[in-house]
């Protein structure tokens, strides 16, 4: 029986989560004896006091987005995909080769082929832990991990030895043509009028970000695999009852999440780098896990939660450029987040089930 | 390739495997016992800092391995908390401790040192020395025995010799003792261990603090016996690799030794010899690096038997209704 | 101490799970030496009484004594210590390790294993002359039988040195050979002066072995008679509520062609154990096929390798198309195009998920189908809603609300969602497991009705199911199940509970 009515089930308990992790990180700020008030003033300033501050939140926040998605979808199957990082490496190395390999009259086309490169090879990476599971039944987490593993030393050893431009030092590929460059929100603002910071990496890909939150939704509970995804995540047995196949929906939800975390890499890689550079999904795709969990897999909850890892990211990068407090402030905070919204998941609903239910009795 | 070069890569295989045997014994008992521990990792790195901070503080090695031990400790207990008290994933627990212990160390050593996130770096009697076995100078002459006892068997830090001596020890501990036997119930099967009148609970939470007090040897090793300091992310997924090794030895303690050292011995080529050429095709470095993680993909799927992980692994423990 | 003197005594037990109230205020008394037999329906709350006696559950209110004594059992431990022993239901072993390995975890005397391995052996030894519980301590639980596992659990108990062993449900898995043996064996333990709890809903195993008898309905106790006393009609009434009228009303039936016709079907599941032995069998349009058999003797394997979810050796015909059934294309959706439905013995697992809404349910193995589909891309929710609604009128399914839960629904209930599910698709051939296990009286009735109403409409009808009673008055033909194999095919009308029982029992 469902204690919870479902509002609270979907925006309380995160909310009472993230109030937690939240306070536990002002300890930890009190503790290396800053502030926290005036942290959060940085922050809030230097992430959303600007268009240069939004455009940076809003950059991260794509990213955050297509792997917060492709956790989700990964989620929604039951399925616990850690390897979103090495999907995001792979997914570079896919744009990387198609913005490299031809000269692209336009960026339009450029895109929607570097996008297609990305998913791919990023489905790829997903793939094989996917097939190992459904055919040897490995399991799915421990595989992903090895694979962030093989995939940076993959891409170290590309570009390293393959990638990099003869007489460069720098383990990283040459830089992509001008016309491969993509719209960045100051250009795309600047045809209507709107004035938006020129530094700020935004770009197109944001919208991008947000057509695919869409298409997730539409695919999750529109279709008749998102339908086929969902039971097999409620209940493998079940699906089998149905007869739904094991191993389709396992290689499918990957297939689409490895695609979603690789498709990242439009906008880190072909939006802002416009290179392929050492370890250039810094950490994203375990964001990702962050981001799913906080989200409740849905995704509008994901659009939200990456919006705040946006904010998060962009508003510590400033923490660190005024004040002592390292960057990996926000690593912490992405910690305990992870840990409140999902591990400790029972630490707030216990207690909150009970104060529903003897209020639900003096209704009674 | 000469004597003296086989003699110290092996040397050094052993040096690097040490981290490694602590850490997969860590997970060992923790996974015997249905618990899944990603967050090696990340106890490793907490231990490393704390006893590279309270070492160079103290001035003592050996307060500093007891205070990596305690913060390692401290991890393991969150990591007990949400997977035994609160029945949480266990997988995204130990994610979750992973980030924290990334997070955590570099903004209190930041804090702590102003070092860029590092601790100053140790020496003295704020490191493990090398322990000279008896006779070791004199043996050195004797043609193979002697380089051999001398070189390979002698000079390692007392960490090094009691992460050996921690093998057949916890051999023993589970498969010779009461407490073992109840610890591989309770990852098989909580609820016979339950109805035969002893607490899930308890045994789970001794696991994760065996767990936890052998993480916190492993890390204080990395930082003070095997370098002289703690750096940011020194554990460099060797807590990931521990993992690897410990699902590659089949979740038992002798393969988990012949797993470390295999691993250890890896690692030490890789950092001995940029690219290796066997039979005409030249490895890359970054092979040598990878082929731990390539090997236990290739375990889990089964090409090289089975590995079977204990039945009640990553379930929390509920009363069926 | 006198043969009278009440050995444990429950007074006003109770225990709720959320909002289900599994025990009412339970009061009870049982003698030393005796063995009392706890009897009720499905859910009636017998396992959850005794798992608050083991100290499994803890009750929200009530008070235990033992030999006149209150005592608090906290955890199984103090239970144990209390001489309070339980053989559950599922069985709690470690299935890798050895039979003596089970026998001492918990009980071990010192820190090393070998000495405790030691002593339990010579004990073992004792126990198993003086019981006639013969197991070798040495084999792994995962090799031996269930039998075998089941004494095993016993032995656990007596080596603790127990003196009121409870059993819950102890036969549901046995051969009749292997449960006349341990009803040997808990009359042995009787006469050693042991109190035996017995819980069972198998009226004949009240009748035969108890000295007293409780009955429990709905999570109270209803009833605490001396067997002797009662007979199984009233002990039926009590557990009931009303007078149990199995006999439904039912025309002769109306034989069509065949429907589904079964050739050599074998099974082994993924163990090596030989599951199904050249099964042959055929049923008929407008025919109800009831399928008996002590649980455990293939109908399960049965089933699903009929459904397509098991692959198997040997072939099916359905309405003149053959299906080999190791083929890719024997699954459940081959299935269900060629009109078989399938309502499974383990609804909350198999025939529902839990978490979707009622509506969602209902597409459940039919969401391929076009008539929920809105456009090349998309699933018509809103079709399935109004399908969905239209169901639960017609199969009274209570609350009235398709967007709840599965979960939230009663036993009854869900079963109903899932009959409706699989019926409305107006199905040649019905196969139905165990279709009214926890489902209440009121709803049984309805079922049944239901699945005759299939049948007058001249569709064929396999039903598996444990409940003899049920098999009978459904059923117009009878095969029996023993061991994997068919041991005899009965006419319904012409047979009796005491052939069908023999067949069960492997004799025939």
């Amino acid at each position: 029986m469902d204690v919870l009515p479902k509002w609270a089930e979907v925006v309380l308990i995160p909310l009472i989560s993230l109030a937690l992790s939240f306070l536990i990180s002002a300890i930890v700020i009190i503790a290396i004896g800053e502030n926290p008030l005036s942290a959060l003033q940085i922050m809030v300033d230097g992430a959303l006091g600007s268009t240069y501050g939004w455009g940076y939140t809003l950059y991260y926040t794509t990213n955050f987005i297509f792997t917060g998605l492709a956790v989700s979808v990964a989620f929604h199957a039951k399925m616990f995909n850690i390897g979103g990082e090495g999907q995001a490496l792979l997914g570079g190395l896919g744009v990387a080769v198609i913005c490299l390999a031809f000269e692209w009259p336009h960026w339009s086309l450029a895109l929607i082929a570097a996008s297609f490169g990305a998913m791919i090879f990023g489905a790829f990476w997903a793939l094989i832990p996917a097939y190992l599971q459904a055919t040897r039944g490995s399991h799915i987490v421990i595989t992903t991990i090895m694979f962030n593993f093989i995939a940076a030393s993959v891409l170290n050893y590309l570009l390293v030895n393959v990638l990099r431009p003869e007489g460069s030092m720098d383990p990283a590929t040459r830089k992509f043509s001008e016309a491969a460059h993509l719209p960045t929100l100051h250009e795309m603002f600047s045809i209507i009028g709107i004035p938006f910071s020129k530094a700020a990496p935004v770009n197109i890909s944001f919208l991008i970000a947000i057509v695919a939150c869409i298409l997730v939704w539409l695919l999750i509970w529109h279709t008749r695999l998102g339908y086929e995804i969902r039971t097999f995540g409620h209940s493998e047995e079940a699906a089998q009852y149905a007869g739904i196949s094991t191993t389709k929906i396992i290689l499918t939800s990957m297939i689409i999440s490895g695609g979603l975390a690789g498709l990242m890499a439009i906008n880190n890689v072909m939006g802002e780098a416009e290179r392929l550079v050492m370890n250039a999904a810094e950490g994203a795709g375990f964001i990702g896990i962050a981001v799913a969990l906080m989200g409740r897999s849905h995704p509008v909850g994901v659009f939200l939660a990456a919006l705040l890892f946006g904010f998060l990211y962009q508003g510590g990068a400033e923490l660190a450029l005024w004040t002592s407090i390292p960057r990996d402030l926000i690593i912490v905070i992405q910690a305990l987040v992870i840990l409140f919204t999902g591990a400790l998941d029972n630490l707030v609903r216990i207690p909150l089930e009970k104060i529903f239910v003897s209020f639900q009795k003096k209704v009674d | 390739m000469d004597l003296l070069t086989i003699i110290q890569i092996l040397d050094s295989s052993i040096r690097l495997a040490t981290p490694l045997i602590f850490a997969a014994l860590a997970g060992l008992f923790s996974e015997r016992a249905g618990i899944f521990d990603i967050g090696l990792e990340g106890k490793m790195l907490v231990s490393a800092f704390l006893a590279a901070a309270v070492a160079s503080t103290s001035g003592s090695v050996w307060v500093g391995l007891l205070a990596g031990v305690f913060a390692s400790l401290l991890f393991s207990g969150i990591h007990g908390v949400a997977s035994i008290t609160f029945r949480g994933n266990q997988l995204i627990s130990g994610v979750a401790i992973n980030f924290l212990a990334a997070g955590m160390t570099v903004l209190v050593a930041q804090s702590w040192f102003a070092q860029g996130g590092r601790t100053p770096s140790l020496s003295g009697a704020s490191r493990f020395d090398p322990i000279i076995l008896p006779f070791a100078n004199e043996l050195t002459r004797i043609p193979l025995i002697g380089p051999i006892y001398s070189e390979l068997i002698s000079g390692h830090t007392i960490l090094v010799y009691i992460a050996i001596l921690a093998v057949p020890s916890a051999w023993w501990l589970l498969f010779k003792t009461t407490f073992g036997l109840r610890l591989r119930a309770v990852g098989e099967n909580p609820e016979a261990l339950d109805t035969a009148g002893v607490s899930v609970i308890k045994t789970r939470y001794v696991a994760i603090l065996i767990c936890g007090i052998l993480c916190g040897l492993s890390g204080a090793y990395l930082s003070t016996g095997l370098s002289a300091g703690f750096v940011k992310d020194m554990s460099a997924g060797r807590g990931y690799i521990a993992l690897a090794a410990l699902i590659f030895a089949k979740w038992r303690p002798w393969y988990i030794l012949t797993a470390c050292i295999l691993f250890g011995l890896l690692e030490a080529i890789s950092n001995r010899y940029q690219n290796i050429e066997i039979l005409e095709i030249t490895l890359p470095v970054q092979f040598m690096q990878t082929l731990p993680y390539l090997l236990t993909v290739i375990i889990l799927a089964g090409f090289i038997g089975k590995a079977v992980p204990p039945k009640a692994g990553g379930q929390p423990y509920t009363k069926e209704r | 101490m006198t043969q009278t003197q009440p050995i444990i005594e429950l007074d006003s037990i109770y225990k709720s799970f959320g909002s289900v109230r599994a025990n009412k205020n339970i009061s009870l008394k049982i003698n030393s030496g005796t063995i009392h037999g706890i009897v009720g329906e499905n859910g009636a709350g017998k396992s959850t009484l005794m798992s608050i006696l083991y100290g499994f559950y803890k009750a929200d209110k009530g008070t235990i004594k033992i030999s006149d004594q209150k005592v608090l059992i906290a955890d199984s431990q103090s239970a144990i210590a209390h001489g309070i022993g339980m053989v559950f239901q599922h069985f709690k072993l470690v299935e890798n390790f050895t039979v003596l390995e089970n026998i001492v975890l918990g009980a071990e005397n010192g820190n090393l294993i070998a000495p405790s391995l030691k002593s339990a052996r010579e004990t073992l030894k004792n126990l198993a002359t003086e019981y006639e519980l013969n197991v070798d301590p040495d084999s792994l639980i995962e090799n031996i039988s269930v039998g075998m596992q089941q004494r095993v659990e016993i032995l656990k108990a007596l080596y603790r040195k127990a003196k009121i062993l409870i059993l819950d449900e102890p036969t549901g898995v046995l051969t009749p050979a292997e449960a006349e043996h341990l009803f040997r064996i808990l009359k042995n333990l009787k006469n050693e002066g042991k109190t035996i709890i017995l819980i069972t809903h198998k009226l004949k195993e009240i009748m035969s072995v108890t000295d007293t008898v409780s009955v429990m309905r709905q999570g109270e106790m209803t009833a605490t008679v001396k067997t002797v006393d009662t007979n199984p009609e009233q002990l039926a009434e009590l557990m009931v509520g009303r007078k149990v009228l199995l006999q439904i009303e039912k025309k002769a039936p109306i034989i069509g062609s065949s429907a589904l016709y079964c050739r050599n079907l074998n099974y082994t599941d993924e163990k090596g154990v030989h599951r199904l032995k050249d099964i042959n069998f055929n049923v008929s349009q407008g025919e109800i096929l009831g399928i008996a058999g002590v649980a455990g003797n293939g109908q399960s394997e049965l089933l699903e390798v009929l459904a397509g979810i098991k692959k198997a050796e040997g072939e099916i015909t359905v309405n003149s198309n053959n299906i080999s059934l190791n083929s890719r294309t024997s699954n459940p959706l081959t299935r269900r195009h060629l009109g078989v439905s399938h309502v499974p013995e383990d609804r909350q697992k198999l025939g529902l998920v839990m978490d979707f809404y009622a509506w969602e349910n209902m597409a459940l193995g039919y969401h391929y189908k076009d008539q929920y589909r809105s456009n090349k891309f998309f699933m018509d929710n809103t079709q399935l809603k109004l399908e969905t609604e239209q169901r639960i009128k017609n199969f009274d399914i209570r609350p009235n609300d398709g967007d709840l839960a599965a979960k939230s629904f009663s036993g009854g209930n869900q079963q109903k969602i899932v009959l409706a599910r699989e019926i409305e698709q107006n199905p040649n051939i019905l196969i139905v497991g165990q279709p009214t296990r926890g489902v209440d009286i009121g709803a049984i009735e309805f079922i049944h009705r239901r699945i005759i109403q299939l049948r007058d409409a001249g569709k064929a009808v396999i039903l598996v199911s444990v409940e003899l009673d049920e098999i009978l008055s459904l059923s117009d033909r009878i095969l029996v199940m023993f061991d994997g194999k068919i041991m005899g095919e009965k006419i319904a009308a012409t047979t009796d509970e005491r052939e069908l029982g023999l067949l069960m029992a492997g004799i025939g």
